[in-house]
């Protein structure tokens, strides 16, 4: 009976990665126009942007705090991208201001949790409209697509004539970083702990503010990081890119068995989560399911996975509690407030 | 040794033969208990012993596998804790659960208040209700007052009140000293002498013996889940019963080892925090082990969260072997060598929900480290080394540790910070709501890290600990140090003089 959570915690890993096979068999199976290389190519490509912002986020939502303002975040490097490429400046030199404004939003969303104490959600959904409106206020309405081909082509192109996108190999390096971050490093330990009780860690001398502060910078980065990728991929640079995205992000990180509360999951889950999500809105297209009709369904899905792990859990404990001496689950449940 | 057969009042509520198993743990085995009407029993017994699980079966929690509960006389069977409610049964828990944001007198009548014309809430007479059960219970709380900021010595009052209004006749007290100063303490025993008095029956648990002696007439011992004795403490000693507890002689309970004391390592001059504690200068030097002594609230937990940097102080300075602390940064504290074994073990001291080993491996997170990542190898056998070291008893030291029992659970506090090989320990009520068995280890390891040159600064509002252990006492009273008293003159009367500021020592 010891140990509920973590034997909890890879049950429900186990549990997405094999749906994600399931899904994957089933569609290569059955779904009309899943299998072949352009289709695999258009979901890993769209899948893309959803899986580089989920590695900041499991951490963040690991050490118990999020940020929805990431999609603004990458809307915002996208049309300040737009804009100043417009003014004639090159893309080399753009990218990394892009890059430092990102470096800028996420350090505001850090900075307003850690020294003032806000809770994060309330800020980032403060930000999410704020950086939104800078980016339309920036590019009006605007679409910028005629960036240099070079970056277009490899934003979009694929490995030889595989269905494996060009940027997917990129993208493979910064997914290893994050796991060696998260689960072998002692960041990433103080991460765990930090979520499960920021008052223990810093008894334990863990550095919490300034971790916290480091995660919400690295999220802005990789937003932005996010945001140029949406620019070049879909070759269009507007203010509403990538609008609602942190919807998508958030519900596969749960989905992956990231806990909400913080504390618990592992970043495989995480990624599994993001293209379990991924293989089910590229069937739902397939299918022709409307663009409404997929939001519908991650939304419910979100609510599905902070659900899911909460009863599996409070099944365990009560099955734990019937069989061990001593308190019974009940005494968990801390008294209502009126 | 005998099962109370005495002449004089039949027992108000009573436990005949009671078994009680969860899967393959005997929890109870053929457990009987009496409880009189104006009388208080104590019920006494180690961490595991059976206690929670009596208690629980009292107040309908728990059904029997066999035996009967009997009230007055007859056999009755409780569905839940309403049906004990019912029956005149009310339980005080230690930590007591009241909406912060009700009056005492909506705490009080929750659910059940006077109702006026339509349905309204009569405040007025829920008022007067209250007034009159705290008049009864001779204490003066304003029933208006809102239940967040009461101490938990007064929300344990507005518990016992709230009982009262259930009219109940027995009242089950679960550790309820375990976290009241010692004036708290007396005006609570006071609450219940007049309780014994007006004809309550009362079972009174606590650690701490002296407690036990000075407010029960009756002690029923447990032992692994097994009735040992039940019997008057009139000519009981603490060591009688100590031996009922545990079964064999205890070694002494504070084996304090002569040491000569080394050259000074933790250092602090004139440290104020504004508001909360003043101009505080002391030393603590290797070998040593000083205790700081006073009231709750007199600032001793704030002086030593502050030292370790949890908190900022706004003047003066630390020094751990000569090395200044920064304010506010306990990593710096931590690589100068200081450990702070924090008051509150479940919310400071350990993350619940992680296991053993990785609570013990947080304070390694900066030496178990091999190329920048952890070393898993190294982190497991520092957590396997202190963990046998200190005899924790687990299944498997990745077993989270609110699996552990509250005095294994301190262990492995005190491990992960031994772990580090501090030259200065703190420690904040080391021992508290921990069985005498482990506290007697506790305080031989406090000894014994005193004697391999840590020095050691013990926080305790248990003064015989305080007496026991300490080669100085210091003595705090609302934010000052108000005396510093060596082993040879530390007395109760001493300590408590200084405590609550009547001395010019």
């Amino acid at each position: 009976m010891a140990d509920i959570s973590l034997s909890r915690a890879i049950r429900w890993d186990t549990v997405v990665g094999a749906l994600l096979v399931v899904v994957l068999l089933f569609s290569f199976g059955f779904v009309d126009g899943f299998g072949n290389a352009l289709n695999l190519s258009f979901l890993i490509g769209n899948t893309l942007p959803i899986a580089l912002i989920a590695l900041p986020m499991t951490l963040l939502v690991v050490s118990g705090e999020i940020d929805l303002s990431v999609a603004s975040t990458a809307g915002l490097s996208g049309a300040v991208m737009g804009a100043l490429w417009n003014q004639g400046m090159t893309i080399e030199a753009i990218i990394p201001i892009c890059l430092l404004l990102g470096v800028v939003c996420g350090l505001i969303n850090g900075l307003l949790v850690t020294r003032l104490g806000l809770p994060s959600l309330a800020v980032t959904i403060g930000t999410l409209a704020a950086y939104r409106g800078i980016a339309q206020i920036v590019l009006g309405s605007d679409a910028v697509t005629d960036f240099p081909s070079r970056y277009l082509e490899f934003a979009s192109g694929r490995i030889g004539d595989t269905s494996i996108p060009d940027a997917f190999l990129p993208f493979l390096a910064l997914l290893a970083i994050a796991v060696v971050a998260l689960h072998a490093t002692p960041f990433g330990r103080s991460l765990f702990a930090i979520g499960a009780s920021e008052e223990a860690a810093r008894f334990a001398g863990v550095r919490v503010k300034r971790q916290k502060l480091l995660l919400f910078t690295l999220t802005g980065l990789m937003a932005s990081l996010t945001g140029i990728f949406w620019a070049l991929h879909y070759a269009s640079a507007r203010y509403d890119n990538a609008t609602g995205l942190e919807l998508s992000v958030v519900a596969a990180v749960l989905l992956g068995g990231i806990d909400f509360d913080g504390g618990k999951g592992t970043l495989g889950g995480a990624i599994a989560g993001v293209f379990l999500l991924g293989a089910l809105q590229n069937v739902m297209s397939l299918q022709d399911v409307s663009a409404q009709s997929q939001i519908v369904v991650t939304g419910v899905l979100l609510v599905l996975s902070v659900l899911g792990p909460r009863v599996a859990r409070q099944i365990a404990v009560a099955r734990a509690g019937r069989r061990a001496a001593g308190s019974p689950p009940v005494s968990r449940t801390p008294a209502p407030t009126p | 040794m005998t099962h109370p057969s005495d002449t004089g009042p039949a027992p108000v509520l009573a436990l005949k033969g009671i078994s009680r198993s969860f899967g393959a743990v005997r929890a109870l085995r053929d457990v009987s208990l009496e409880l009189f009407p104006g009388e208080v029993h104590a019920l006494a017994g180690e961490n595991g012993a059976g206690k929670s699980t009596l208690i629980k079966t009292l107040a309908g929690v728990h059904r029997p596998d066999a035996g009967q509960v009997l009230l007055d006389g007859a056999p009755v069977v409780f569905h839940g804790p309403g049906d004990a409610r019912d029956a005149g049964i009310a339980v005080i828990y230690q930590e007591p659960t009241l909406f912060p944001d009700l009056s005492i007198a909506e705490n009080i009548f929750m659910g059940r208040q006077p109702r006026r014309a339509f349905g309204r809430i009569d405040h007025r007479a829920t008022y007067e209700a209250t007034a009159a059960l705290m008049k009864r219970l001779g204490v003066e709380l304003d029933p208006d007052r809102p239940a967040r900021g009461l101490s938990i010595a007064d929300q344990q009052i507005v518990e016992i009140a709230k009982a009262l209004s259930f009219d109940a006749r027995v009242l089950i007290m679960d550790e309820p000293t375990a976290a009241l100063t010692g004036s708290e303490v007396a005006r609570l025993f006071g609450v219940v002498r007049t309780l014994r008095d007006q004809g309550a029956a009362v079972l009174f648990i606590s650690h701490r013996l002296e407690e036990i002696f000075e407010i029960s007439r009756r002690v029923t011992t447990l032992r692994d889940g097994a009735w040992i004795s039940s019997e008057p403490l009139d000519g009981m000693t603490e060591d009688d019963l100590i031996r009922r507890m545990v079964g064999r002689d205890l070694d002494e309970l504070y084996p304090k080892q002569d040491v000569s004391p080394g050259e000074t390592a933790l250092s602090v001059r004139r440290l104020t925090r504004e508001g909360v504690f003043t101009d505080v200068s002391f030393d603590v030097r290797r070998g040593e082990i000083v205790g700081l002594a006073g009231l709750v609230g007199a600032g001793r937990t704030e002086v030593a969260r502050a030292v370790f940097g949890i908190d900022r102080w706004d003047a003066g300075e630390v020094e751990v072997d000569g090395r200044k602390l920064t304010n506010g940064a306990p990593s710096t504290a931590m690589a100068a060598g200081l450990a702070l074994v924090p008051e509150d073990r479940r919310a400071q001291g350990l993350v619940m929900d992680m296991s053993i080993e990785r609570n013990i491996g947080l304070t390694g997170l900066r030496t178990t480290v091999r190329a920048g990542l952890m070393d898993r190898g190294a982190e497991r056998s520092r957590a396997l080394d202190w963990a046998v070291r200190l005899q924790v008893k687990y299944a498997r030291i990745a077993d989270t540790v609110d699996t552990l029992s509250g005095g294994n659970q301190q262990k492995v506090v005190l491990a992960k910070w031994l772990a580090t090989a501090p030259k200065v320990l703190i420690v904040d009520e080391p021992t508290r709501g921990i069985d005498v068995g482990t506290k007697a280890e506790v305080h031989r390891l406090l000894s014994r890290l005193a004697a391999d040159g840590v020095a050691v600064l013990m926080i305790s509002s248990d003064l015989p600990e305080i007496l026991g252990m300490a080669d100085r006492v210091l003595v705090m009273h609302e934010g000052r140090l108000t005396a510093e008293i060596p082993r040879a003159d530390a007395t109760e009367e001493a300590v408590m003089a200084a405590a609550t500021g009547r001395t010019a020592a």
